[in-house]
C-alpha cells in the first residue's frame, strides 16, 4: 500500500452514448515502469487523460490518489504542480521556438523584473539536454530535430517541471529503431533516479523488456495487471487478456464465394511526405469479386498511409508499385483517374477528410460523382434529389430528409452518408478505413449487413481496421500490417485474434 | 456464427416525427420557415427594414423614383464585385486586389478609347482580357504555388494600382465619347411610347416577375414530385405576390424616372447567370465542397487547383466589368479609382449571410448585403449624415451581421 505512488480506484468516464471507461482501477508503484496495454478504443488514452486533469475532477467517477493523498486535478497544471507528467501521443512542441524556450514554455525563468533571463535558461537546458543524452545547442529550433530528439525534449521539459509520475502515450510509436533503443535505455535511466513512469505501448516486446507490470485494458474495462519483472509473463499472456472478448451476436451471417480477382496491388512503397522514412514498404495484396479482405494493423503500421496512397496518390511521396483493377495495370495518379478506375476510399476520419458537415445529406452523396448527374456541367437537381432519397432508404439513414445538414447527424448515420458517396461513384472495390470508429453497436451491425450486400452485389470490399473481432467476424481473408510490411495472410476462419496480434506486433527483424 | 440483432442505441428524431409533419400538413408553417432559415431569411428582413427605414427617415426621398434611380447607377458596379467576392468567399478565399484591379482595366480601357481613339467595344473587350489575366495571375499563385489568397491579392492591389499610374501616366484621362458612356448612364426608354412613365420598363418588370413565378412555381412542384417539403400554397403565393409587388413597385419608381438603366440589366443578367452558376453547375458546387471541407473535396475527386483557380478568373473578369462600369459612369479613368471597393464587396458578402470560413453564401444574398449598405450610405447622404458618421455606421453594421452569422452557427451547433 504505502509503497504505491498512485491508485486510480473505480474510474468511470462516460461521453455522450459511449462508456469510455467503467470502473478501472490502476496501481501504480513507486519507483517502476508500468506499462499499459489494449486494443485501440480501450480506454489507455482516455485514463491518462483523467489522471493528468486534462478532464477535470469532477468529469467522471471514482477517485485518484496520488502519494498517498486523495486529489482533484482541475488541470494540467494542477497535476503538473504534483509531478504528474504526460507526453502525449502527438508530441506537443512549438517548431519554430528553440529547444529552451519550448523546455521552459509556461514555465519561464524569470530574471530581474519579471523579464526572461536567457542564460539562465539556457544553462538549465543544457543540463537537462544532457541529462537525458541529447546533444543539441539549446537554442536550436526544434523544427530542425527529427521526431525521436523531439520526444527527448519532451521528457527534457518534463524533468524541468521536477515530474515524479511521468506519463508517455506510445512514445515509441512513430520512432525508429534506434531512437527507441535509446528512449527505452532512457526510461531505465530515469528509473535509477527514481521517476516512475506509465507507458502506454502497442509494442508488447518493448513491454517485456524494460516494464515492471503491465495493466490490461479492454473495452474501458481493467482486465488485469501482471507481474512482467517476475519473468512469468510473455506476449502470448498479454494478448490473451487484450482480446479475450465474444465475438458472438455482432457479426450478420454471410455466405462466401470470391470470384475473379478485382484489385492486385504488388511491391507497393510510400514515403513519409516530409519524414525520411518509409511509411508502407513493398506491400502486396489482392481483392476478389464477392470477397471482403481485412488489413489488420496496429496504429502507426501504415494501414491509412497504404489505402490513401493507392487512392489516387492522395498520401505520401515516392510511391511506387503496381496497381492492377480486374488484371488491367492502371495509373491512379490523383483521385478522380482512381474514381475512374472504380476504386473508392472511405477514410478513417469522416468529419475531418469524408464529409462537408455544413452541407446536407444530398450534396454529400453526389458530391463524388456529380458528373453523373450532369449534363454540360448542369446539375440536374430534382434527380440528385431522387438519387439521395433513395441512398437515404436503402442504407437506412435516419434523418427527416435529403436536406438535413450531415453535421447534426448521429455517427452512424454520418457513415452511411459516406458509404452512400463512394457507392454512388459505382466502384469495383471499395477500400473502408476503420468504418466502424466512434459508431454504436446498432450502427456497426448495420454497417456490416450494408459490407454482406455489396459483396453479395459483385464488388470486392478491403477492411482495415484495428479491431480484431471485426475483421474476424466480417472479412474471408486477413492481411495482417506491421511497420509497413505485410506480416502475415491468414484465411479468417484460421485466424484468431491470438495470431493475428502476433503478426501484427512482430518487429521488422522477424518478418524479414 | 448467431444473429441476434442488437437494438440500434442511436439517439434519432422519433421515425415517423418526419412523416408526421409531412402527412399532417405537408407544409412548413410560416414561423417554422422563418426560423429554419433565419440564417437566409434574416437578411431580408433586414433589408425590408432598413429600406422602410430610410423611407420614413427621409420623408419617403429615398423611395422616390429619382433616388431609385440613383441608387442603382451608384452601387452596380459594387454589386457586379459583391457576385466575384461571393464566390470567392464561398470558396474559402478571400480577394482584396478588385479595387485596383476596376481601377487598371478602366485605364486600359480609356487609354484605349481616349487616348488612341478606339471604339468604345476595343476599350470594353481589352478591360475584359486584362480582368482575365489578372484573375489567372492570382488563379494562379492560389491554386498551384500555394500561396494564400489573402497574401497573393494583398500583393495584387498594389502591384494592379501601380500598373494603373502607369498605365495612365497619373493623371486622369476624360472624358468618354458617349457610346462607351452609355453602359452605366444609358437607360433604355421610349421603345413603346411614353405616357409620363415608361411602359417598356413595366414590360420588362412584368416579365420578371412572370419569369420569377413561373419558376418558384415549377421548382415547387418538383419538390412536391420528389417529396421534398414545400411551403403551403397561401404562403406561396404571399411570397410570389410579395416578390412581384415589390418588382413592379420598383420598376414602376423607375419608370416615372429616367427609364431601365442599361446597367441594370447588365447586373440582371449576371445574377440570373451567377446565381444558377453556383446553383446548378458542377463547377458551383464544387466551389462550395472546397469551402465546406477542402481535404474531403479533394478526397472526393474535386480538382481542386482547377476550381480554384478558375474562381479567381472569374473574380478577375467580373472586375473587368465593374471596371467598366465604373469608368463609363466616372466618364473617365482617374489614377485612385476603385479604392475601398474590395472592402464594399467583402462587406457585401458577409452581410449576405457568407461564411467567414467559407462553405455558406449565396449570389442573392451577397445582392441583398450590398443593397443593405447602398441604402443605408445613400439614405444617410440625404440625411445629410456626416461622412465619419456614415462610416461608423456602416463598420457597425458589418461588424453585427458577422456576429449575427457567428451566433447563428453557434445556435445550431448546440441543437445538434
Amino acid at each position: 500500500m504505502d509503497d504505491h505512488i498512485l491508485e486510480m480506484r473505480g474510474i468511470t468516464k462516460t461521453f455522450p452514448g459511449v462508456r469510455a471507461l467503467d470502473d478501472v482501477n490502476l496501481a501504480v508503484r513507486t519507483g517502476e515502469i508500468h506499462a499499459i496495454c489494449g486494443e485501440n478504443g480501450a480506454g489507455k488514452s482516455t485514463l491518462m487523460k483523467v489522471l493528468s486533469g486534462v478532464y477535470p475532477a469532477g468529469s467522471f467517477d471514482g477517485e485518484i490518489i496520488y502519494e498517498g493523498r486523495p486529489v482533484a486535478f482541475h488541470g494540467v497544471r494542477d497535476s503538473e504542480g504534483v509531478g504528474v507528467v504526460i507526453i502525449h501521443q502527438e508530441l506537443a512542441l512549438v517548431p519554430y521556438l528553440s529547444i529552451a524556450e519550448n523546455i521552459f514554455l509556461g514555465n519561464e525563468r524569470r530574471g530581474r523584473g519579471g523579464l526572461i533571463d536567457w542564460n539562465r535558461a539556457h544553462a538549465e537546458a543544457a543540463g537537462l539536454l544532457k541529462s537525458v543524452g541529447l546533444h543539441e545547442n539549446p537554442e536550436t529550433p526544434v523544427a530542425q530535430l527529427g521526431v525521436g530528439k523531439q520526444q527527448l525534449v519532451e521528457i527534457a521539459k518534463a524533468l524541468s517541471k521536477n515530474v515524479r509520475l511521468l506519463i508517455l502515450d506510445e512514445p515509441t510509436a512513430a520512432l525508429n529503431d534506434s531512437d527507441s533503443a535509446h528512449l527505452l535505455e532512457l526510461l531505465r535511466d530515469l528509473k535509477e533516479r527514481g521517476i516512475t513512469s506509465i507507458m502506454i505501448s502497442h509494442k508488447l516486446g518493448e513491454i517485456i523488456s524494460i516494464g515492471d507490470r503491465v495493466t490490461v485494458l479492454r473495452d474501458g474495462q481493467t482486465v488485469e495487471t501482471l507481474d512482467v519483472a517476475a519473468g512469468e509473463v510473455n506476449q502470448d499472456r498479454i494478448i490473451r487478456g487484450m482480446v479475450g472478448r465474444d465475438l458472438d451476436a455482432y457479426y450478420p451471417h454471410r455466405e462466401s464465394h470470391p470470384g475473379e480477382e478485382v484489385l492486385r496491388v504488388e511491391d507497393w512503397t510510400a514515403w513519409h511526405p516530409t519524414q525520411d522514412r518509409k511509411v508502407v514498404d513493398g506491400v502486396s495484396f489482392t481483392a476478389r469479386v464477392g470477397e471482403v479482405v481485412g488489413i489488420a494493423g496496429l496504429m502507426g503500421a501504415g494501414r491509412t498511409e497504404l489505402a490513401m496512397s493507392i487512392f489516387g496518390r492522395s498520401w505520401g511521396r515516392n510511391i511506387t508499385g503496381r496497381l492492377f483493377v480486374r488484371g488491367e495495370q492502371v495509373q491512379a495518379r490523383n483521385v478522380p483517374e482512381a474514381i475512374s478506375h472504380g476504386i473508392a476510399y472511405a477514410t478513417e476520419d469522416r468529419k475531418r477528410y469524408g464529409l462537408n458537415l455544413i452541407e446536407d445529406i444530398r450534396r454529400n452523396v453526389t458530391a463524388a460523382a456529380l458528373g453523373k448527374l450532369s449534363r454540360r456541367g448542369w446539375v440536374n437537381g430534382n434527380e440528385e434529389t431522387k438519387v439521395a432519397e433513395a441512398s437515404r432508404r436503402s442504407m437506412n439513414i435516419k434523418a427527416p430528409t435529403v436536406m438535413s445538414v450531415v453535421g447534426k447527424l448521429s455517427g452512424g448515420n454520418q457513415q452511411k452518408v459516406v458509404l452512400s458517396k463512394w457507392l454512388y461513384t459505382d466502384p469495383e472495390v471499395l477500400i473502408l478505413d476503420e468504418p466502424t470508429r466512434g459508431i454504436d453497436v446498432g450502427a456497426k451491425y448495420e454497417i456490416y449487413t450494408i459490407v454482406n450486400r455489396l459483396v453479395a452485389d459483385g464488388k470486392a470490399v478491403v477492411v482495415i481496421s484495428s479491431e480484431l473481432p471485426e475483421l474476424l467476424g466480417i472479412c474471408d481473408r486477413i492481411y495482417t500490417l506491421a511497420s509497413g510490411r505485410i506480416t502475415g495472410e491468414l484465411p479468417a476462419e484460421e485466424a484468431t485474434q491470438e495470431t493475428l496480434m502476433e503478426l501484427m506486433t512482430q518487429d521488422k527483424e522477424v518478418s524479414a | 456464427m448467431s444473429k441476434t440483432v442488437p437494438q440500434t442505441e442511436e439517439i434519432v428524431p422519433a421515425p415517423n416525427a418526419a412523416q408526421r409533419s409531412e402527412d399532417a400538413s405537408g407544409r412548413a408553417s410560416l414561423l417554422g420557415l422563418l426560423t429554419a432559415n433565419l440564417r437566409t431569411s434574416g437578411i431580408y428582413i433586414a433589408f425590408v427594414t432598413i429600406v422602410a427605414l430610410f423611407a420614413i427617415l427621409t420623408g419617403g426621398t429615398s423611395v422616390s423614383p429619382g433616388n431609385l434611380t440613383n441608387i442603382v447607377l451608384q452601387y452596380s458596379y459594387i454589386l457586379v464585385l459583391a457576385i466575384g467576392m461571393v464566390i470567392v468567399i464561398i470558396g474559402g478565399h478571400i480577394d482584396l486586389s478588385v479595387g485596383s484591379v476596376v481601377a487598371l482595366t478602366g485605364a486600359v480601357s480609356a487609354d484605349l478609347v481616349i487616348g488612341h481613339g478606339y471604339p468604345f467595344w476595343v476599350g470594353v473587350g481589352a478591360a475584359l482580357v486584362v480582368g482575365l489575366a489578372v484573375g489567372a495571375w492570382h488563379g494562379i499563385w492560389v491554386a498551384y504555388v500555394g500561396i494564400p489568397a489573402f497574401i497573393v491579392t494583398l500583393a495584387g492591389m498594389l502591384l494592379f494600382r501601380g500598373l494603373t499610374l502607369q498605365v495612365l501616366d497619373n493623371v486622369s484621362l476624360s472624358p468618354f465619347p458617349r457610346s462607351y458612356t452609355k453602359i452605366a448612364n444609358g437607360f433604355l426608354n421610349g421603345l413603346l411610347g411614353g405616357y409620363g412613365y415608361d411602359v417598356f420598363t413595366l414590360l420588362i418588370g412584368g416579365i420578371a416577375v412572370a419569369g420569377y413565378a413561373l419558376h418558384a412555381w415549377r421548382s415547387r412542384s418538383a419538390r412536391i414530385r420528389y417529396e421534398q417539403p414545400v411551403e403551403s400554397l397561401p404562403l406561396f403565393g404571399l411570397k410570389v405576390l410579395a416578390v412581384g409587388v415589390v418588382v413592379m413597385v420598383f420598376a414602376w419608381q423607375l419608370a416615372h424616372a429616367r427609364g431601365l438603366p442599361i446597367v441594370l440589366i447588365i447586373l440582371a443578367v449576371l445574377v440570373l447567370v451567377y446565381g444558377l452558376v453556383t446553383n446548378r453547375t458542377v463547377f458551383g458546387r464544387q466551389v462550395y465542397a472546397i469551402g465546406g471541407n477542402q481535404p474531403a473535396a479533394m478526397l472526393s475527386g474535386v480538382k481542386v487547383k482547377k476550381v480554384n483557380f478558375w474562381i479567381f478568373v472569374n473574380m478577375g473578369f467580373l472586375s473587368a466589368v465593374a471596371g467598366v462600369i465604373f469608368s463609363s459612369r466616372m466618364n473617365g479613368a482617374q489614377p485612385s479609382a476603385g479604392e475601398m471597393f474590395e472592402l464594399d464587396a467583402i462587406a457585401a458578402a458577409f452581410i449576405g449571410g457568407a461564411a467567414v470560413t467559407g462553405g455558406v453564401g449565396t449570389v442573392v444574398g451577397a445582392m441583398a448585403g450590398g443593397l443593405i449598405m447602398a441604402v443605408m450610405s445613400n439614405g444617410m447622404q440625404l440625411m445629410g449624415v456626416e461622412q465619419q458618421m456614415q462610416m461608423v455606421v456602416k463598420g457597425l453594421v458589418l461588424l453585427l451581421a458577422v456576429a449575427f452569422d457567428v451566433y447563428n452557427k453557434r445556435r445550431a451547433g448546440a441543437s445538434s
